[in-house]
């Protein structure tokens, strides 16, 4: 039995937060997704994190994906770090022409940048659209690819302004160069971007924590410090509890999926609902807590704010997974748990 | 250098140790639960069930053999936890001392003590009493003035004040708990940790009745009682410190493992079955309370995973600190949680007693009791996220004064 990162995970996402602190500042995130910070995160591994060796990534799974997420959301990395895991997934289990090899490999690269939808409805837009070199989107059980060039992708003013947010004209991914039935493969890839979004979350609530208790420390009201307030102290203790149960429950999901575990669609959308929940949470409490100064623009709290709001969304928000989790615990045979 | 793997697998050995209290527990949990273990009754029957545990070695399976245990690891301890609860067993008369006191008296007993103290408290012949709190100390513990003089004739201690809210006071044997050997003014540095016999003279107990209205804790008034010195727990002045070694426990791992938690948790999921498919009495809108019951398990596993996470550190080497402060809260609201759903599933037949209602009732107790929710608060605040510490007591003095 042991539940934590492994010491490789670790090491890896040590690089992984040492390159984002230099190349990804507040600064930075405010000029939005830049294809020379995804060439460098390549070059560490970090796009061909789930690329199979043969087509020249690291073959790593979900494990060492959370370790990576979780720094993205703590930079408030604009580049599709998850999406590029479940692109390779994906794409290493459709049995086709050179395609999907070809994107495996520019994935790898740092070469080509995904943007995916796997869930919600047919019309909804598609994350990292208006910045990727080609969309994978899942319609049903089937999967369409195609480059973005040829997909009309239009941009869409999404409250995450780094998120890229695009429409796409289906009828055109319809002609595209793939389109498979792939349904199991689908929806592991969900499972995959469930976690994945999760733990980038929980990345984001310890940045916006942190940000916090600073301000709180160096703003002063009625001659003390504001974090000195329980009123204060206690909103951003319920953030930190919740930022801290939630981690294992991620962990514990990476575990499952990885091992394709007869309860890992519930672990997923288990860890969906706790970061989900968290970074609810942590935006609330972090806003009200840097009062005013919070609710402009120049405040570097407002990056994760609104990547919050729109990832705590994105990939089933924690309505959705609470009735996924029910369904299967309050069904007929409930999944064995793990451990 | 060794990866280290992800392994959320129990080993060949931890699922035979579960088999083998599974079984035990089948075979020898009292089919009719037993009396409360706050009247006189209830508590003989649970001080002999206690007797049992320890002649099969279960009753303190993480304790060295010499004291009674089997050594088990803490994986195997938490296993343990998950079946006893699992299996309806009774509640433990003992837990004050095995969970609370008993960290301490390895950390700070002596030879003499350890051998003296531990083995009777294992198997339930002498049952351990909470000393912490009085009238004017109790989230300000520090304050506390219950004092003890020196008496050098005698060679001990003669102590003399009042301690209350002591859990399992009304039945027990025998006391741990902390008073002043200096002076007020030096707070949490004048303080002794010791061991009272409530039997001896000079020594009353005023059972008080708890919302349940069993007498589960009670008043504790000290005349001058005589203590010796063999019934100082480590040195004198040092009583703070000795202590912490156990409200760290109280508050962590020990007290509440999660398999309590668990065993309530899957029991709320038969509950909504079984009034959803009207086997059971209960509210007419059972699907109201989905999403709640779904909350509740859901908490229960989060607070087993963070546990094999705390557990996993320990083996890495690292220590539980102030981090036992998120624990106490999250296990506190989490068992509120369950037990309000199960009464609001219930409905119209959640005010008749049985167990449910007993354990609402209990659960309340939870964000109150080992430190209240808003100190724990406090402490997660100011010593794991860093946030200035707020001016204490009138005039910015720590607390004299008052």
């Amino acid at each position: 039995m042991r539940l934590a990162s492994t010491a490789d995970e670790e090491m890896f996402a040590r690089a992984v937060r040492a390159l984002l602190e230099r190349r990804c500042t507040p600064q930075d995130v405010r000029a939005g997704f830049a294809r020379k910070r995804w060439e460098e995160l390549a070059e560490i591994g970090v796009t061909g994190l789930l690329v199979p060796e043969e087509h020249g990534g690291l073959g790593l799974g979900a494990g060492a994906l959370v370790a990576v997420a979780e720094e993205a959301g703590r930079a408030c990395a604009p580049e599709p770090v998850v999406e590029a895991a479940v692109a390779a997934t994906l794409l290493a289990e459709v049995d086709e022409d050179g395609r999907a090899a070809e994107w495996l490999r520019a994935l790898a690269a740092g070469t080509a940048v995904p943007a995916v939808r796997l869930t919600g409805p047919g019309a909804a837009p598609v994350a990292h659209a208006t910045h990727a070199d080609f969309l994978l989107v899942a319609d049903g059980d089937r999967l369409y690819g195609r480059s973005a060039a040829d997909a009309g992708v239009s941009a869409a003013r999404g409250v995450d302004l780094g998120r890229g947010l695009g429409h796409v004209d289906m009828s055109m991914l319809l002609d595209g160069p793939l389109a498979v039935r792939q349904e199991r493969a689908v929806s592991r890839a969900a499972r995959l971007g469930t976690v994945g979004a999760a733990a980038d979350l929980l990345g984001a609530v310890r940045a916006m924590l942190d940000l916090t208790v600073s301000h709180a420390r160096q703003r002063h009201q009625f001659g003390r410090p504001i974090g000195s307030y329980q009123a204060v102290k206690h909103q951003l203790a319920d953030v930190l509890i919740a930022v801290e149960f939630a981690q294992p429950v991620v962990l514990r999901a990476a575990f499952s999926h990885d091992h394709d575990l007869p309860s890992a669609g519930r672990d997923a959308a288990m860890a969906k609902v706790f970061a989900s929940d968290a970074a609810d949470l942590a935006g609330r409490s972090c806003l009200q807590v840097h009062g005013a100064i919070g609710y402009t623009e120049e405040c570097d709290l407002a990056l994760w704010l609104r990547r919050v709001w729109a990832l705590s969304a994105a990939w089933g928000d924690a309505a959705h997974h609470r009735a996924v989790v029910a369904a299967d615990l309050l069904g007929p045979a409930p999944a064995p748990p793990c451990p | 250098m060794l990866a280290q793997v992800t392994d959320l697998i129990f080993s060949a050995t931890e699922e035979d140790f579960r088999r083998e209290i599974r079984d035990w527990l089948a075979r020898h949990v009292p089919r009719q639960a037993l009396p409360s273990m706050d009247t006189p009754d209830g508590f003989a029957a649970h001080q002999r069930w206690e007797r049992q545990l320890y002649d099969a070695r279960w009753a303190v399976a993480s304790w060295p053999v010499e004291y009674g245990g089997r050594d088990a690891s803490l994986i195997e301890w938490l296993i343990f936890e998950e079946e006893y609860w699992r299996s309806g067993a009774p509640g433990r008369v003992s837990q004050n001392g095995i969970f609370l006191f008993a960290p301490a008296v390895f950390a700070y007993g002596t030879e003499e003590q350890k051998r003296r103290i531990l083995p009777p408290m294992a198997a339930g012949d002498e049952i351990w009493v909470q000393g912490w709190s009085e009238p004017e100390a109790g989230s300000d513990l520090a304050a506390l003035r219950s004092r003890a003089v020196r008496d050098e004739q005698r060679a001990g201690w003669r102590l003399t004040g009042q301690k209350t809210w002591s859990s399992r006071g009304t039945h027990g044997h025998r006391m741990f708990g902390l008073f002043r050997t200096g002076t007020r003014a030096e707070r949490h540095h004048g303080l002794t940790y010791f061991m009272v016999d409530l039997a001896a003279d000079g020594v009353t107990v005023r059972p008080i009745r708890q919302l349940d209205g069993e007498p589960g804790f009670a008043e504790v008034f000290l005349d001058d009682v005589f203590v010796p010195d063999a019934d100082v727990l480590g040195e004198p002045g040092q009583g703070w410190r000795v202590a912490m070694s156990t409200t760290g426990d109280e508050r962590g791992l020990s007290l509440r493992s999660p398999g309590r938690f668990l065993a309530a948790a899957e029991r709320l999921v038969r509950l909504y079955r079984r009034v959803s498919a009207g086997e059971e009495p209960g509210t007419g809108t059972p699907n109201a309370f989905r999403d709640a019951v779904v909350d509740a398990w859901m908490r229960a596993e989060a607070y087993r995973l963070y546990t094999f996470r705390t557990v996993t550190r320990l083996g890495d080497g690292k220590s539980i600190g102030p981090e036992s402060s998120l624990n106490k809260v999250f296990w506190s609201e989490l068992d509120l949680n369950l037990h309000a759903t199960a009464q609001r599933l219930l409905g119209p037949w959640a005010e008749i007693g049985g167990p449910w209602l007993d354990g609402y009732l209990f659960s309340l107790a939870g964000p109150i009791y080992a430190g209240t929710n808003e100190i724990q608060r406090n402490v997660i605040a100011e010593r794991l996220l860093g946030l200035p510490k707020e001016p204490k007591g009138m005039n910015g003095e720590k607390g004299v004064g008052r």
